[in-house]
């Protein structure tokens, strides 16, 4: 049996999982300290992929990205063919589980308290260091829940991979392509396999950060007792 | 130390406009809520940008709009102490105390928060986190983590009123030590009259964002430039007032004519504090009046009293004043009407 839709879709997803991780951090970083109708415009561009149905991603990312556009091209120059790639599938992923940790990342950092960070800047500290020392730790379980959602979601992207990245055995055609790709040639009995497979990831996956939050609440709980 | 601030800042509707010149080591300001208080500090701290003006301390700019200079906080040598202390929840006590010592080594960084555990007397504290230490215990810690950077300028947002009442007086206490070590500007922010008045030297009083009085804090006690001022600085008994041609002084809410030991060439206003009135035995007398007792009401320690001029009891109180208990026992049986007495010396006047 080739296993190769596992390993594509768990690859895929835990490349864009990293990705968007760093990207929508930062972004959504950047975003707290800045307010303004400009910004809230940008929210929306930032939002968009969430609203929009995931082959209507899948579509503009292949007008964006394909030879006929000026990025496409430029990138073909440089003998980069996204399209129809392994890239391609990460892209799709990426792109349509970005809003999901924008946002979550942005609730994280924003109940951080104002004072921590601005005692930290009197103290000193640059914006990095607050960042790194201040924000992050203490969005970090907002920030873990978000790349748990990402990559469950990551996952089960269908419409836009396909677009983007085509249906290629072995190179982009993770689970749920492989599924309907299964149930679309009558094979019941491997859509079923590889649904229950999907589902055992995915709860591994909440799974793990159930486990993660409990062990960190143990934590903070020992922590108080202490006392 | 000499600090110089000259500014107008904004944020929404609510602007301030501040003038702060001093050379002396503490500073309360004293305010009610929505005064621009914290706004004066941030301002100072560099977390709030003035729209014009300048801040220098020592000769050393901090910020200047005409010549664009605008140090930005970490750089300008601060140490702030928030109402809620802001103590990193995920940081040690010790870890607190050494965030704004990153630029030394870690041998040093070491003693210098041991020196400053053990001067805040939270010797073994060092390894607990923030949430595992009572209130004043986490005060020291804010103050110690302020402190640690030998900043020159502290600023202190209301650090006391987090506090339980029990506990405020002694931590008041190690802070007037504290601040007696300190050799920088500390400006201390709150509400409270009486702790202001304990830890500082001079008082600026803000209102509405507006400076309205400023100097050595006995000066504002004892003769407030204007009525909102002695309002502010907790003095209960006001009346508009005129000079009379023969000297004398008509409190034209009281409608008694009084005679004051102080200049009065422009007097708009007259007070007296509560705890200044006395009463006398029997009538005649200088700024002896009659008065009806209209009410009372009772503290541990005091009784304030409520008073009306003339003999007839009418409508509202005119004057509150505070007496001791035991001299409330010996009061409180006699006949009506009393004899209030205003000493000359206690009456003040103001311009405004």
């Amino acid at each position: 049996m080739d296993l190769s839709p596992i390993l594509l879709s768990l690859e895929t997803s835990v490349a864009a999982t990293a990705t968007v991780t760093l990207l929508g951090t930062l972004a959504a970083g950047w975003r707290v300290r800045h307010r303004g109708a400009a910004f809230e415009l940008l929210d929306g561009v930032f939002l968009l992929p969430l609203v929009l149905p995931p082959t209507v991603v899948g579509f503009l990312l292949l007008l964006l990205l394909g030879r006929a556009s000026t990025l496409g091209n430029l990138l073909y120059g440089l003998g980069l063919r996204l399209v129809f790639s392994w890239y391609a599938a990460v892209i799709a992923a990426a792109v349509t589980t970005f809003p999901l940790m924008y946002m979550t990342a942005r609730a994280a950092l924003e109940q951080v308290e104002t004072p921590l960070v601005e005692v930290a800047r009197t103290l000193g500290a640059g914006e990095a260091r607050i960042f790194r020392q201040i924000l992050l730790p203490l969005a970090w379980p907002g920030l873990a829940a978000g790349m748990v959602l990402t990559f469950a979601r990551a996952l089960g992207d269908f419409g836009a991979t396909l677009i983007l990245a085509g249906n290629i055995p072995g190179k982009t055609q993770t689970l749920p392509l492989a599924i309907f790709f299964a149930v679309e040639a009558g094979d019941t009995e491997e859509a079923v396999r590889w649904s229950l497979v999907t589902v055992a990831i995915s709860l591994a996956a909440l799974g793990a950060l159930n486990l993660w939050t409990r062990h960190r609440t143990g934590l903070s709980m020992r922590v108080v007792q202490q006392d | 130390m000499e600090f110089h601030a000259e500014f107008a800042a904004h944020r929404g509707q609510f602007s301030i406009e501040m003038r702060l010149n001093t050379r002396s080591a503490r500073v309360g300001i004293l305010g009610e809520s929505g005064a621009g208080k914290s706004m004066t500090l941030r301002a100072v701290a560099g977390l709030l940008k003035p729209a014009t003006g300048r801040i220098e301390i020592d000769g050393r700019t901090l910020f200047d709009s005409s010549a664009g200079v605008n140090l930005p906080a970490r750089e300008r040598n601060t140490g702030y102490v928030f109402q809620q202390y802001a103590l990193f929840p995920h940081r040690t006590v010790a870890e607190n105390i050494a965030f704004g010592l990153a630029h030394l080594s870690r041998d040093e960084q070491e003693a210098r928060v041991r020196a400053l555990l053990g001067r805040m007397h939270l010797e073994d504290m060092g390894a607990r986190y923030p949430q595992q230490l009572s209130g004043g215990q986490q005060q020291r810690v804010a103050l110690a983590r302020a402190l640690a950077t030998d900043p020159r300028i502290l600023l202190l947002d209301e650090p006391l009123s987090a506090l339980d009442f029990h506990i405020r007086g002694l931590v008041e206490k190690e802070l007037i030590d504290t601040l007696a070590d300190f050799s920088g500007l500390a400006l201390y922010v709150s509400h409270n009259l009486e702790e202001v008045y304990r830890l500082c030297d001079e008082i600026l009083v803000l209102a509405r964002g507006r400076v309205m009085a400023f100097g050595a804090k006995e000066e504002i006690f004892l003769r407030p430039p204007s009525a909102e001022v002695a309002r502010l600085t907790g003095c209960k008994n006001l009346s508009k007032a005129q000079v009379t041609e023969d000297g004398r002084i008509l409190a034209l809410d009281w409608g008694v004519p009084l005679r004051v030991s102080q200049p009065h060439a422009r007097a708009q206003h007259v007070g007296i504090r509560a705890n200044h009135i006395v009463f006398a035995d029997a009538p005649g007398g200088e700024n002896v009046f009659s008065c009806a007792v209209v009410g009372s009401s009772e503290t541990p320690f005091r009784r304030t009293v409520y008073l009306r001029f003339g003999t007839a009891v009418g409508s509202g109180p005119h004057l509150q004043a505070e007496v001791q208990r035991d001299r409330w026992e010996e009061l409180k049986g006699r006949p009506m009407p009393w004899h209030v007495r205003l000493d000359p010396g206690r009456v003040f006047v103001m311009p405004e």
